[in-house]
């Protein structure tokens, strides 16, 4: 056993992100994650030119909640949702099916040490699409706005902080439904069943009693959001977390239910076959 | 656990009801071993399960006393060239090596100098910046040769390795592994080119229907074949005179002269007391120039064995 094993660790985790982050940005089949993650921005981006155009003044307060309701129910639940799906499924799965994984199981890397790479290379890959997305739609947010107005949001009304908080948030979210995917891409072949299962579970997250509410993604999510969505009546109760977690628990408790996927997944990796022939 | 040998004990596979290989028991060890068997008879899956590729259903496997469900501590001193003739998408040939070796945990210039060499033993420096995807069959089985070979392996598992090489370069690898095997390292060959196999291969592993029905030096497999009895030329002047002397010997089943007027072909149960018996019977006035099996190589046992006769030893 090598004495440091850290340092080789290290090294061969830096040689898949080198082989994967590339793979997973530039893949034509993950075009639609793109189309989801910046189509929010797109519309927003409209939005503010013909502000903008028509020398409209808008209400930054008023555009901020519209922006958490979209940030709540598209960004989250079904962007960096199924953009997940698309990335995190096909780590392994997809190279399954392509027949190129044994390229990997050929080389001297610890099954474990695999996972973790081609884990960290679709959070990064995610996480540079989705707060891409984020950033820009909420530069859209400022571009239309009096300049002093936007400053004083920033700077004096906490918006900085939301800015922050919304970033941070898109990222957590890649990271756990990173884990969820990816030790979902063990359990089935067919990812329309866990995407299906894992949104069904995850929107009836507030009928759950207390406990079983903590073993989801979107629980921690939500508390995480900077602001309350603005949704009344019939759907009112998606937007409403109750009993949320604050910050100093929430991270924590999405990184549990993540490394929890994470173990369970690295079971499943190192017993993994090489049989193309039934893919 | 053997440090020396590859070691099967009583290893299993099946692919849900379907055999993959069943009860192989073997060792081997170094040198060049050639896997020879019809097509579904086992080969690939005894490779894969060497290589970790498959987990046996049942039994043990011991790689140079390394277990292969530990490929992080296998892979360190083996090399294998599949049979799967698929990459990872957009990459070089240099690439595929270079990334191979990166993700041994070498530094970049190593990797990169160890690429090169690996390339330039496979006749592949001219090609090595051009897309995988844009090679011939007989580029893609070199790149994958490459790869097996640029971390230096103690052993080499090569399922197929000279499918679609030119002949030029199919001679210049068979050196290699002969050179190789001379180092004292595992070559594991699997062929359906059984001439070629018989050419390069110290030990020989037969397989039929998942089953290993005779392993161990070619020689060593003919003289168990009990079924057939042995086929030995003699080349000689008068052999329709010798083949007369011949027939009195009670361990001679059949004798008959050569096509080509120049020999006499000798069929014996008993080959070491024929070669005995056959100094006392050659007298003045035959000239006795070379006695040799006939039927003493991987294609005879191959059809005696597997083929439509069948057999077993």
């Amino acid at each position: 056993m090598n004495p440091r094993p850290w340092n080789l660790w290290r090294a061969q985790v830096e040689a898949i992100l080198r082989l994967e982050i590339r793979k997973t940005l530039l893949a034509r089949r993950g075009l639609w994650i793109y189309l989801l993650a910046f189509a929010p921005a797109v519309l927003l981006w409209i939005h503010a030119g013909l502000n903008l155009r028509h020398g409209r003044v808008c209400d930054l307060g008023k555009d901020s909640l519209i922006f958490a309701a979209m940030f709540q129910f598209f960004y989250l639940r079904l962007a960096i949702f199924f953009g997940c799906v698309g990335v995190f499924m096909n780590l392994f799965r997809g190279e399954m099916l392509e027949k190129s994984l044994h390229y990997y199981l050929l080389a001297p890397v610890r099954r474990e040490v695999l996972l973790v790479g081609k884990y960290l290379s679709g959070v990064i890959a995610t996480s540079a699409i989705f707060c891409s997305g984020t950033a820009l739609a909420l530069a859209a947010l400022f571009v239309h706005v009096p300049r002093a107005a936007a400053e004083h949001y920033l700077f004096a009304g906490g918006g900085l902080g939301h800015v922050l908080g919304y970033l941070g948030t898109a990222a957590l979210a890649c990271v756990g439904y990173g884990g969820v995917f990816l030790v979902m891409s063990f359990l089935f072949r067919n990812p329309i069943i866990p995407a299906a299962l894992v949104l069904v579970w995850e929107s009836m997250n507030p009928f759950l009693p207390s406990l079983l509410k903590k073993i989801s993604v979107i629980f921690y999510l939500q508390s995480l959001c900077p602001v309350p969505a603005p949704i009344h009546g019939d759907w009112s109760f998606l937007a409403v977390v109750t009993e949320p977690a604050p910050a100093y628990l929430a991270v924590p408790g999405l990184l549990l239910v993540t490394f929890a996927g994470l173990l369970l997944a690295a079971r499943k990796v190192r017993r993994l076959e090489i049989n193309y022939g039934t893919e | 656990m053997s440090e020396r040998e590859i070691v099967f004990e009583n290893v299993s596979k099946f692919y849900g009801e379907v055999l993959g290989v069943n009860r192989v028991n073997l060792t081997i060890p170094p040198g060049i071993t050639g896997l020879v068997g019809p097509n579904g008879s086992g080969k690939t899956t005894l490779m894969n399960l060497m290589t970790g590729l498959l987990r046996p259903s049942r039994g043990r496997i011991s790689v140079l006393g390394v277990a292969p469900d530990q490929p992080e501590l296998l892979f360190r001193f083996l090399g294998y060239c599949t049979q799967f003739d698929s990459f990872p998408r957009g990459m070089t040939g240099y690439q595929f090596v270079y990334s191979y070796l990166r993700l041994h945990g070498k530094p970049d210039k190593e990797s990169a100098e160890m690429a090169w060499h690996a390339l330039e033993r496979v006749k592949l420096t001219d090609a090595a910046h051009r897309k995988i995807a844009a090679y011939s069959k007989g580029m893609r089985q070199r790149i994958k040769l490459a790869q097996a070979l640029s971390p230096c392996p103690l052993v080499l598992v090569l399922d197929e390795p000279l499918n679609g090489l030119d002949p030029l370069v199919r001679a210049e690898t068979i050196a290699l592994f002969r050179a190789l095997a001379e180092e004292g390292q595992h070559v594991i060959i699997s062929s359906h080119i059984l001439h070629e196999v018989d050419a390069i291969s110290d030990q020989v592993i037969l397989l039929s229907s998942g089953y290993v029905v005779a392993e161990g030096q070619i020689h060593g497999v003919r003289t168990e074949v009990e079924d057939h009895p042995m086929q030995i030329l003699i080349r000689c002047s008068k052999p329709a005179h010798l083949a007369s002397r011949i027939f009195d010997l009670d361990t001679v089943v059949e004798a008959r002269v050569h096509n080509d007027g120049k020999g006499l072909l000798v069929r014996t149960r008993e080959p070491e007391r024929f070669y005995l018996m056959l100094n006392r019977l050659v007298v003045d006035g035959i000239d006795l120039e070379s006695v040799a099996p006939a039927d003493d190589d991987v294609h005879s046992v191959y059809e005696y064995l597997i083929g439509t006769d069948g057999g077993s030893i």
